[in-house]
């Protein structure tokens, strides 16, 4: 069936003693698409995923993978899932394909198999000339990757990543990002966990923000960022003598303009490209010169500073964190 | 990479998803066990603790002390009786090799990796087990050539040298219910180290194992006669002929060595084993 969702958390919470890593958390992932756990650090992403995927039992609330409930049917959501944890957990004894050949084995597919979709994933993921090489000399985004094509050898529906980009370079980032959309071309579902607005922004069919347990922004990007405010026509002049002119002329057709002297630039708000293409034709008649002329939008930063008062890197502990 | 390069209209075709077979806790344990063996093969260093280090122990006593140690009924003396006792420490040090490679696992996240695939939980304790144990059976092996070496034979029937060594194997499935008890509770594998050095090696000592208990201060001997492993031991050596029966002036368990060994095995795992179950889900499941 295909209206059932792949993935469906309600209500999920999780209690460690006292401390209440995930306080009552939903939503619900449509089949072949991509939701994006977004959070700083100790939101409660790694625990969310830990429970989706049957490895910690919820304190309370349901999830259900493919169907199956994570409680009353683990088995189930185990055959329908691959999971790519946030440190990696190849055997760093074993060579990649061994990698490969041991967790396939567990899942009980054929050699034969197993022979065509090990050459296969490690083509996908650069891993062919490493194939036979110790994971011990693997480097971190070897291993990484690795990881990612250990959790794929099943083929699985439903795939959860738990900062999968984490410690890689931006061209492997890159590399990886595009690996994931072709899978999710495939028909994959796809829940991965990120600090990273660009990923979620780059990958996400829904972005759901998680802090201290609990979801306090839900929708696709785009809306995401049009809740946070409007876009900006940043206007930078070649002269820092003709701020002042750059200005007035702006002024006629907006009512505010914020001033950066420093950068020699002009910003104010628009709402769209309507009002930056009458800029520039404004801009185009006078002899001003202009290094740049641009329409900024609100960044998943900017969401994420105002949804939750501090920065996706910041790493303080939330507990003390005095919110502004 | 390749997806990246290869223009899209031309992408690869899919590979079609394979049948996920349950293929029963027996063949996935042995999996997994190949894959234990295979770190062996990697680094063979970590056989060292059942070749060189119990080789070593074996010559020092027999040469060292030996000449200072008074054995009675024992053909070869001193070297004959010590390596039933060298064998106990072996087999004792099974739980040790459980709890380095269990912790190793958890650590780093193999285990959580196995519990999400759809097989038998049981299959990495199982798994574990088994390579463990034949990791220390290298030890029992080398300890026998050793023995061979320095003068040490079996003086009594087939069977009864058959049934020690089926006593040393009883013996270590015992210890893997301690090797995972500790691997469960233990957060590095330093810390297990640590640990089993500072209790292991005492508890080794503290028996028949490398001095007769007979020449023990009172106190000490009583300890010494009810540790469990000098019943192994006692058992062991009487069945391979390397010494008499002991006095009656001895404690319960070593007048009758074998029975004993068998009830305190399965005395240990009796407890050992559910605290080891739950120390494993409470470390794994939380
Ligand atoms: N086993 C545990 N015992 C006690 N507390 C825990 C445990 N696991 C997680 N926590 C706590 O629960 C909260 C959520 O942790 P979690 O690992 O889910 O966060 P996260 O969003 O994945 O963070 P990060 O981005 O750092 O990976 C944190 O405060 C953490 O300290
Ligand atoms: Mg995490």
């Amino acid at each position: 069936m295909t209206s059932t969702p792949a993935i469906e958390a309600e209500n999920l919470v999780k209690h460690f003693g006292d401390k209440v890593a995930v306080d009552g958390v939903s939503f619900s992932v449509p089949q072949g698409t991509v939701l994006g756990l977004l959070g700083p650090n100790g939101a409660g992403k790694t625990t969310t995923v830990r429970m989706m995927t049957t490895l910690t039992r919820p304190t309370s609330g349901t999830a259900r993978v493919a169907g199956h409930d994570v409680v009353v049917d683990p088995k189930g959501v185990r055959r329908s899932m691959g999971l790519t944890g946030q440190a990696a957990t190849v055997d760093e004894l074993l060579t990649g394909r061994e990698n490969l050949r041991l967790i396939g084995g567990l899942y009980g597919l054929s050699p034969s198999y197993l022979k065509r979709a090990g050459d296969d994933l490690l083509e996908r993921f650069s891993l062919t000339d490493a194939a036979d090489r110790v994971v011990k000399t693997y480097s971190g985004g070897m291993r990484r990757r690795l990881d990612l094509a250990v959790s794929l050898v099943a083929i699985p529906p439903v795939l959860f990543l738990d900062e999968p980009t984490t410690g890689l370079d931006p061209r492997s980032r890159v590399e990886l990002w595009d690996v994931l959309r072709g899978l999710v071309r495939e028909g994959t579902t796809l829940l991965l966990t990120t600090q990273y607005l660009e990923e979620a922004d780059q990958l996400a069919d829904n972005i759901v923000v998680i802090d201290r347990g609990k979801v306090i922004e839900r929708g696709t990007a785009l809306e995401l960022k049009n809740r946070s405010g409007q876009a900006a026509v940043v206007v930078t002049v070649s002269n820092g003598g003709d701020l002042p002119r750059a200005e007035a002329l702006l002024r006629e057709v907006v009512d505010e303009v914020h001033v950066d002297e420093g950068a020699r630039q002009l910003t104010a708000p628009a709402d769209g490209l309507r009002a930056m293409t009458r800029i520039a034709g404004i801009f185009d008649d006078s002899d001003i010169e202009l290094d740049d002329l641009g329409l900024k939008r609100p960044s998943l930063d900017d969401v994420f500073l105002r949804l939750t008062g501090h920065r996706a890197e910041d790493t303080t502990e939330t507990d003390e964190e005095v919110v502004l | 990479m390749t997806a990246g390069t290869e223009p899209t209209t031309t992408q690869r075709p899919a590979i079609e998803r394979p049948e996920i077979h349950d293929t029963g806790l027996l063949r996935q344990s042995l999996t997994i066990v190949r894959r234990n063996l295979i770190h062996i093969k990697r680094m063979p260093e970590m056989l060292l603790d059942v070749t060189i280090q119990p080789v070593m122990f074996v010559l020092l006593f027999a040469f060292v002390f030996g000449g200072s140690i008074a054995v009675q009924g024992s053909a070869e003396g001193y070297r004959e009786w010590l390596l039933a006792g060298i064998m106990g420490q072996t087999i004792a040090f099974a739980s040790f090799i459980v709890a380095v490679g269990l912790t190793s696992d958890i650590d780093k996240g193999i285990v959580d990796r196995m519990r999400s695939l759809p097989i038998n939980p049981a299959a990495v304790l199982v798994g574990r087990s088994i390579s463990s144990l034949m990791h220390s059976s290298i030890g029992i092996v080398i300890m026998s050539l050793t023995g061979l070496l320095i003068g040490w034979r079996i003086r009594d029937g087939i069977l009864e040298a058959a049934l020690a060594y089926l006593l040393l194997l009883l013996w270590g499935f015992a210890m893997i219910w301690l090797g995972i008890l500790v691997g469960s509770s233990m957060r590095s594998v330093e810390a297990v180290n640590g640990l089993m050095f500072a209790t292991m090696f005492p508890i080794t000592f503290l028996a028949n194992t490398f001095a007769p208990a007979e020449n023990m201060p009172t106190a000490l001997r009583a300890v010494a006669e009810w540790n469990p492993l000098s019943s192994l031991v006692q058992a062991v050596r009487e069945l391979w002929g390397n010494t008499p029966p002991v006095g009656s002036d001895a404690a319960l368990p070593l007048q009758h060595p074998v029975l004993s060994t068998i009830i305190w095995t399965v005395g240990l795992t009796a407890i050992l084993a559910p605290l080891a179950l739950r120390a494993f889900q409470r470390r794994t499941a939380t």
